[in-house]
């Protein structure tokens, strides 16, 4: 009987063992289950890539539709190339697609946003986006504030 | 001043000799892995009275600094019009830092001290002795089951310290001071990544629950078998399990997070 307690004490104990380390799975790092999304691979060269990391969002309309791979320099355009992937099921960016570097909240992480184009031809694994839009350095925001002020 | 030289000698010699023989300890008791039919009752023993026992000391306080940390962080990050990120920060210090560190502390005071006291007094009243007489090993039938029963313990522990934590700072931030629930959870989300930050806490606290038991379990093996004994035995348990955990933390903090 004492035996019995005993089991079903530490029983109980390893079960809420692994209900905590679900609940720290699913609920605390939203990891989710599902099997990571096939994609293909769209570049983009930016002026300034500053506060983007890897694994840093792509999204569209604010929805989700990738992540940055890989952020290196571009050593002909001396430019930073981000690799982005984009999901299997995206297959509306058009050709003419932009990319622009954006901040979620005013002190929140960097994220690259796309809006779509009107042109026919879509993005292909590998193509490049070519109108890009910066990342927005405060520095270089308020030295073009100051200077507008001085022409004035 | 050569009796200065030839103490230092003696003192580091004792020093390593302690090592070395803690060493062949853990190894033996790590071997002496508890086998099915005889030894799995005895770890139940010691995971009841090890891990169960500890279950309410472990909520209890993380409850408490779950809810403080919100509290905490609120009052600064309101200052900066952004308390939703409370949940990241509760979450985040938590998973990291305080969970493996604090469990571990608790751990040593609470489960640590009575493994030590309790094989000091078996050593003291020969129960060690008289077993090994009869031919049964005190490292595979009482040692090895302790060492493995806090070696299991402490990650789980940890980890339900996680969740009540994350819990009591959620009640504090979300129904107590007005914070959003879902943007709570969302930053939360967003932030904690499993395999950086949940998974590198569970390698903390097994990390901490190895060197914990290991020291718990020596200390009362190798004491003096006099009262006097037990209870420095204990001591130091409690204080060199401390020291260890929170060096050892810096240790894999540096490693995990440091970009090293």
């Amino acid at each position: 009987m004492r035996m019995r307690t005993l089991e079903l004490g530490v029983g109980a104990f390893m079960l809420a063992g692994v209900i905590a380390l679900v609940v720290l799975v699913v609920n605390v790092s939203g990891l989710s289950l599902s099997a990571p999304k096939e994609s293909y691979t769209v570049y983009a060269l930016f002026e300034n890539a500053g506060g983007l990391t890897e694994r840093s969002k792509v999204s569209m309309s604010g929805v989700l539709i990738g992540q940055v791979a890989s952020i290196t320099i571009d050593k002909e355009a001396l430019k930073a190339r981000v690799e982005m992937k984009i999901n299997k099921g995206v297959d509306y960016l058009t050709y003419d697609s932009s990319a622009a570097i954006l901040t979620a909240g005013l002190l929140g992480e960097k994220y690259i946003g796309i809006s779509v184009g009107a042109d026919e031809e879509m993005l292909a694994d590998g193509d490049y986006i070519d109108d890009t839009q910066s990342a927005l350095v405060l520095e270089e925001l308020i030295g073009k504030f100051l200077f507008n002020k001085v022409n004035e | 001043m050569i009796g200065f030289i030839g103490g230092l000698g003696r003192e580091t010699l004792s020093r390593l000799m302690a090592l070395g023989s803690s060493g062949v300890f853990l190894f033996h008791s790590i071997v002496a892995l508890p086998v099915p039919r005889t030894g799995f009752p005895l770890l139940i023993r010691q995971l009841y009275s090890v891990g169960v026992l500890s279950l309410v000391i472990i909520i209890v306080s993380g409850l408490f600094i779950g809810m403080v940390l919100s509290l905490q962080g609120y009052s600064i990050l309101a200052d900066y019009g952004s308390e939703q990120a409370v949940g990241q920060m509760v979450a985040l210090s938590l998973v990291r830092e305080l969970s493996p560190v604090v469990t571990a502390l608790l751990f040593a005071g609470r489960a640590g001290s009575a493994l030590t006291a309790e094989i000091g007094l078996m050593k003291a009243t020969e129960q060690l002795a008289s077993m090994e007489m009869i031919g049964i090993d005190p490292l595979r039938r009482i040692v090895a089951p302790r060492f493995w029963a806090g070696f299991i313990s402490l990650p789980i522990l940890s980890m339900i310290f996680s969740v009540v934590g994350i819990w009591g700072g959620m009640l504090v931030g979300v129904d107590w001071l007005g914070i959003y629930e879902g943007s709570f959870w969302a930053n939360m989300q967003a932030s904690v990544e499993f395999g950086d930050d949940v998974l590198n806490g569970i390698i903390k606290a097994v990390a901490f629950g190895f060197v914990v038991t290991w020291i718990a379990v020596f200390q009362g093996y190798d004491c003096i078998p006099t009262s006097e004994g037990i209870s420095k035995a204990t001591t130091k348990t409690v204080v060199y399990s401390s020291l260890a955990v929170l060096g050892l933390d810096f240790l894999l903090t540096a490693l995990m997070f440091g970009d090293l």
